[in-house]
């Protein structure tokens, strides 16, 4: 496993969440702030996004879903860092289009999750105005309002910079790809954020493609976490692919942005699908990449090092399968009953009251 | 009375409403401690604090994003474009982003934002110091355009902007800002967005304008009313939405249209109160509706008369109002 490497002298976290391997961590037992119920509970979580994602996937080859952005691989990166923002308790989200494991592990139901790839009536972001799950899902304290990558992230900044205006304790979670890491106002984001020393944990899913464009042609560097030093913070590069890590890193990235401003995180991620379901990546990379990937695939990893601390049986993982795919079946038939908006619904809320 | 200019009716609008409401506050470059360029915020870093008359490093873009972040959060930011000639890097966070935001939420998130921007030309500015951009956010839904012309509807206007829940662009003619003094009450009013004023009632043609170039048409309705032409002037005040029922209604008075802006001609706030009439009001008309606009080069050049060859002024206008009410 990949060992995470503080980037900056700033950073006292060495030895903590970054500094160990997983190894060490298995042989002294559980890893800092985690039961085996949390663990289980993340596994519960990650089959059921896994089997939804496939869902989508397949209704859309189907014609009834127009679209879908898959987080097949990102699991780990999306799951760990959602399991730290929830045990912290007062974190805000600005996921940005692939985080489907997080948008779902939020709070909303299967069906909630049908509904919305769907189009339909009770769709939790936009009314189904909107791509899937985009919008705002305020009940759990997430936004994502847009397709432009790097937007979000001065949103969040600024949103960052209104809690500490209102007196909040508030960490924001910023997500974004590698991709949005070459934008402009990723630039204008983490310098504003290093310039007011905002709590802002900004979360770099690196899959190392930008749709078709692989990283050596969106910057000249090996870790993207590097330019963090830049902005007056520090940058940790972590193995996405690794839920225990993600876990740890972004507690400890919570911590550092509370107390001591914004913190990067590179999670480095496998991307095991196409870009969505509009694209066709046998034009860009190669069988052997992706089957080398799918080797450290987190639904092969997460279980089999579940099952090697003896916290997960082989008879369990099965009811877990069985019991995510009986719940995704239900979602799908109860989504695909359900209603499309009215048409007269178009001409709502242009403007608020 | 008292007289007060543009510039101090904006700054007395903005105090007044972050006196009232602690979540409202002033951001950009240069707003906090030079007190903005054109000194509109002059002396809020000293009442409010940094944290509510907010200096941000020189990038457009994320001024915007991070006033729209502070909105979610509930706060009632006013973001200051220096020029707007600047504004073009924070397109995307206004026109792609602020005001699709209730829209795309369903109606569970606004945007309680005003941008205001200094725009316009007349003052020797250049290409870069001079624009017009009004025409691009009137075509935006879920955005609101404001551009008064006087001192007392700066006031008011902006103080119903802060209090709007919607993503609002304030837009102040630089020109104006020392060079029109007006009566502004000393208590306390607002003014409702979307409202068109009549600011000379006459019966012969009808001139549509806002921003600098109303003055202009208020002085040349002076000139042609001793050679027997009675005009009346109607300030849109509000560009989005338009208050189309002032306008039609004048125009059914009077049988005849001209709209005067500095914007450049086509595809200009002109052209959509052109159709406008056309639709409702074309039985009434008398004459061709007319536009005296800015021509369509990129903004006025910087020498004294290729300035003056762009922007409308009173003898234009004057000529144009002879023209029509010939008919």
């Amino acid at each position: 496993m990949t060992q995470a490497k503080p980037r900056s002298p700033k950073t006292s976290r060495k030895g903590k969440a970054t500094g160990k391997s997983t190894g060490e961590n298995r042989a002294v037992g559980f890893p800092e702030g985690l039961t085996e119920q949390d663990l289980l509970n993340s596994y519960r979580q990650m089959v059921l996004v896994r089997k939804t994602d496939e869902r989508v996937w397949m209704m859309n080859r189907q014609g009834k879903v127009p679209i879908a952005a898959s987080c097949q691989g990102h699991e780990a990166a999306q799951l760990g860092s959602l399991l730290a923002a929830q045990q912290d308790g007062d974190c805000f989200l600005f996921p940005y289009y692939r985080d489907l494991a997080i948008k779902m592990m939020v709070g909303l139901s299967p069906t909630q999750v049908m509904l919305s790839f769907m189009g339909k009536v009770g769709e939790p972001y936009s009314g189904a105005r909107q791509f899937p799950l985009q919008g705002a899902d305020l009940e759990h304290r997430v936004i994502q309002i847009s397709n432009v990558v790097g937007a979000g992230l001065t949103q969040a900044v600024g949103y960052a910079l209104g809690c500490r205006m209102l007196g909040d304790d508030t960490v924001v979670l910023a997500y974004l790809g590698d991709g949005a890491t070459s934008q402009g106002e990723t630039h204008e984001a983490m310098n504003f954020a290093g310039v007011h020393r905002l709590p802002v944990v900004f979360v770099c899913e690196n899959n190392r493609y930008a749709i078709s464009v692989p990283q050596s042609l969106q910057m000249a560097i090996t870790d993207v976490a590097s330019r963090a030093e830049g902005y007056g913070f520090p940058g940790v590069v972590v193995d996405g692919m690794d839920l225990v890590q993600s876990y740890q890193a972004t507690r400890e990235g919570i911590k550092h942005a509370r107390s001591q401003g914004p913190v990067f995180l590179e999670m480095k991620v496998e991307r095991l699908m196409p870009h969505t379901t509009d694209d066709d990546d046998r034009r860009y990379r190669g069988d052997d990449e992706v089957e080398q990937a799918r080797l450290r695939d987190p639904l092969v990893t997460f279980p089999a090092y579940l099952k090697e601390q003896g916290i997960l049986t082989d008879q369990e993982a099965e009811e877990i399968n069985a019991e995510a795919q009986r719940a995704v079946n239900e979602a799908t038939d109860v989504a695909e009953a359900a209603s499309p908006p009215d048409a007269s619904d178009m001409l709502s809320h242009v403007y608020a009251p | 009375m008292p007289l007060k200019s543009v510039i101090e009716a904006v700054r007395e609008a903005m105090l007044e409403e972050m006196r009232r409401d602690e979540k409202v506050f002033v951001m950009g470059e240069d707003v906090g401690l030079r007190g903005g360029v054109f000194l509109a915020t002059q002396g809020f870093l000293e009442e409010f604090g940094q944290a509510r008359a907010l200096d941000t490093p020189l990038a457009e873009a994320s001024i915007m994003g991070i006033a729209l972040g502070a909105a979610f959060r509930g706060l009632r930011p006013i973001p200051e474009v220096e020029f707007a000639d600047f504004v073009w890097p924070s397109v995307n966070q206004l026109i792609g982003e602020a005001a699709r935001v209730c829209y795309g939420t369903n109606g569970a998130l606004s945007v309680p934002m005003v941008v205001r921007i200094p725009y316009g030309g007349g003052i020797r500015g250049g290409l870069f110091h001079s624009q017009n951009v009004e025409a691009y956010f009137c075509h935006t839904p879920g955005l609101k355009v404001i551009a008064p012309a006087t001192p007392y509807d700066a006031k008011g206007l902006l103080k119903s902007a802060i209090r709007d829940d919607n993503p609002v662009v304030f837009l102040e003619h630089k020109k104006t800002y020392r060079l029109v003094r007006g009566e502004v009450p000393e208590e306390e009013y607002l003014l409702p967005i979307g409202k068109a004023d009549v600011k000379r009632a006459g019966d012969n043609v009808t001139v549509v304008s806002y921003g600098l170039m109303l003055h202009y048409c208020l002085e040349a309705a002076e000139v042609v009313a001793a050679e027997g032409i009675d005009v009346e002037v109607v300030d849109l005040r509000t560009l989005k939405p338009l208050d189309k029922e002032t306008v039609v209604e004048s125009v059914k008075k009077t049988a005849k249209l001209l709209i005067v802006h500095e914007d450049n001609l086509t595809g200009g706030v002109g052209a959509e109160v052109a159709a406008l009439v056309a639709d409702e009001a074309f039985e009434y008309l008398d004459g061709p509706i007319t536009r005296l606009c800015g021509p369509d080069v990129p903004t006025m050049p910087f020498a004294q008369p290729l300035e003056d060859a762009y922007m409308p002024n009173t003898e234009k206008v004057a000529e144009a109002l002879r023209k029509l009410a010939a008919y």
